[in-house]
């Protein structure tokens, strides 16, 4: 209850009718927007468990697209996204789908950018609005759009993970949490830095810079 | 600042610091949020207005759900009403009508303010707001019953649940039934004891109501159920502000809410496995709706 605020209780001002099928795929939409970072050309929705099944009568279609145009969770416009959307020349389809050892509220989404780099993401809406994307691509992760993340794509290879943190502590920047996952050792790897404080261009820059590092990302908190 | 866990503290410290039940949790707010008295009260007037606007659309427009099984009744109740043909009065017949038409909004994709849930989301405008207009209330005095409100809704949160998947509709229109009794009676001079009181019985009144929407919609039995939350909220009050006290004490009645709702079957929380889910009629409803699904 120490958190609670009295807006959790009058609030949140939504777009009906149901926080987890219909606000929550809004907020999963707009962390897909962070992620993909561009114009989409193309795309595909997969529908899992609950989702499939009622997602026509809680709108969860016009909301994940909605999401995906960066409406938030109380703007009227998500009721009319689709419509938005294929007048933006924005290509989407929905499929049904059955998926392992996931939260019934569960979509994966594939994503054509204009430039052609797909990206595929996984995410459950928990409850109350509260999301969680679990697999980016080819990594599992615990992605909740509740910090400024970092998340890089390297090569697996001693003291690269110190060199990053190194970087942090030059410019005093906090890691509230922080995961590391590779494919096997001395391949792929990816580092999930949560941060309280959003990261200069600048400092961005750097990390980029640290050899072995390929790609890197910065998606900032919800709302 | 000082928390409450209980309606009980929440009550104390009202009484100790000789300030409002509104006043108390308003304070709360501040701390937690940083912000200012303005900033925060100013937060509640935004919300205030979204929640008056979610009343107009489907008395005024033909809205369906987006499945298409619900809509038109706020409609109906109101029509009968202005045609004379009310059994209860101008006033009851209002707040039945509003509070369906927030329900019926929120089905329709329309903007509502969660009051706990969205599920739940017609009853404070259905009634608190009917009311404050009938009895011409100013703002401030409203915005303050709605922090009375969220005040009850807290504790709940915290002794028990505002989820129906959790503890059923009790959780949800029940949660929203004591807040909106609880807001009605501060709204009307009720004293604390009378406040909490109010609370006590509408909760009392719902415990046991189970979660089983037909299809896994917010709609049916969704949208009457708040009617009754309304109605019932408005009962509860009466008898407070009359000075019929509660037998149970709000935080044990809190209590009893949640024990009925941990007892309650997985198949009424929310699963659409029992209840009125599986009756013949929404078995029919949910084959229909799927023929149209993925």
């Amino acid at each position: 209850m120490d958190n609670l605020s009295a807006f959790d209780m009058i609030g949140p001002v939504m777009i009906g009718p149901s926080s987890s099928h219909t606000a929550g795929a809004v907020r999963i939409g707009n962390l897909a927007k962070e992620i993909v970072n561009n114009e989409y050309q193309d795309i595909k929705i997969y529908f899992h468990g609950s989702f499939k099944e009622t997602y026509k009568g809680h709108g969860t279609d016009r909301a994940i697209i909605g999401g995906l145009l960066g409406y938030k969770t109380d703007d009227p416009k998500i009721k009319d996204s689709l419509k938005t959307a294929a007048e933006m020349g924005i290509k989407f389809e929905f499929f049904p789908i059955k998926l392992e050892n996931v939260h019934p509220n569960t979509v994966k989404l594939e994503i054509t950018d204009v430039d052609g780099v797909n990206t595929t993401i996984t995410a459950s809406s928990v409850g109350g609005g509260k999301i969680v994307v679990t697999r980016l691509n080819n990594t599992e992760l615990n992605l909740k759009g509740e910090y400024y993340t970092l998340i890089t794509f390297h090569q697996d290879q001693p003291g690269l993970i110190a060199k990053i943190s190194e970087i942090l502590n030059i410019y005093n920047l906090n890691i509230a949490e922080m995961q590391v996952l590779r494919e096997r050792k001395g391949h792929q790897a990816t580092a999930i830095i949560n941060l309280d404080h959003e990261i200069e261009d600048q400092i961005l820059s750097l990390i980029r810079g640290i050899p072995g590092i390929k790609t890197s990302k910065l998606i900032k908190p919800l709302n | 600042m000082e928390n409450f866990n209980t309606v009980k503290e929440l009550i104390e410290i009202a009484e100790k610091k000789e300030i409002s039940l509104a006043q108390v949790v308003i304070d709360r707010e501040i701390k937690i949020t940083e912000l200012s008295e303005a900033e925060v009260r100013e937060k509640m007037k935004e919300t205030l207005e979204v929640m008056r606007e979610s009343v107009k659309p489907a008395l005024n427009q033909d809205i369906k759900s987006m499945s298409g099984l619900t809509g038109g009744d706020a409609k109906l109740v109101d029509q009968a009403r202005k045609e004379g043909k009310s059994l209860v009065g101008d006033l009851f017949s209002r707040i039945i009508a509003n509070t369906l038409a927030v329900s019926e909004l929120n089905s329709a994709m329309g903007k509502i303010v969660a009051c706990p849930t969205a599920g739940s989301c017609g009853i404070m405008p259905g009634s608190l707001l009917t009311l404050a207009e009938e009895y011409q209330f100013e703002e401030e005095k409203i915005i303050e019953a709605l922090f009375v409100a969220s005040g009850f809704g807290m504790v709940i949160a915290k002794q028990a649940s505002v989820s129906g998947a959790a503890g059923g509709c009790q959780a949800e229109c029940g949660s929203a039934s004591a807040m909106t009794a609880a807001a009605i009676t501060y709204l009307m001079g009720g004293s604390n004891q009378a406040v909490a009181s109010a609370a006590a019985v509408a909760l009392k009144n719902l415990l046991g109501l189970v979660c089983d929407p037909v299809a896994g919609l917010v709609e049916v039995p969704c949208i009457k159920r708040n009617a009754i939350g309304s109605s019932n909220a408005v009962t509860a009050a009466e008898m407070a502000l009359a000075g019929v006290e509660s037998v149970i004490p709000i935080d044990e009645v809190i209590t009893a809410m949640k024990e009925v709702g941990d007892a309650l079957p997985e198949s009424l929380k929310e699963t659409s496995c029992g209840g009125l889910a599986v009756t013949p009629t929404a078995c029919r409803i949910k084959k229909e709706l799927q023929t149209e699904s993925l």
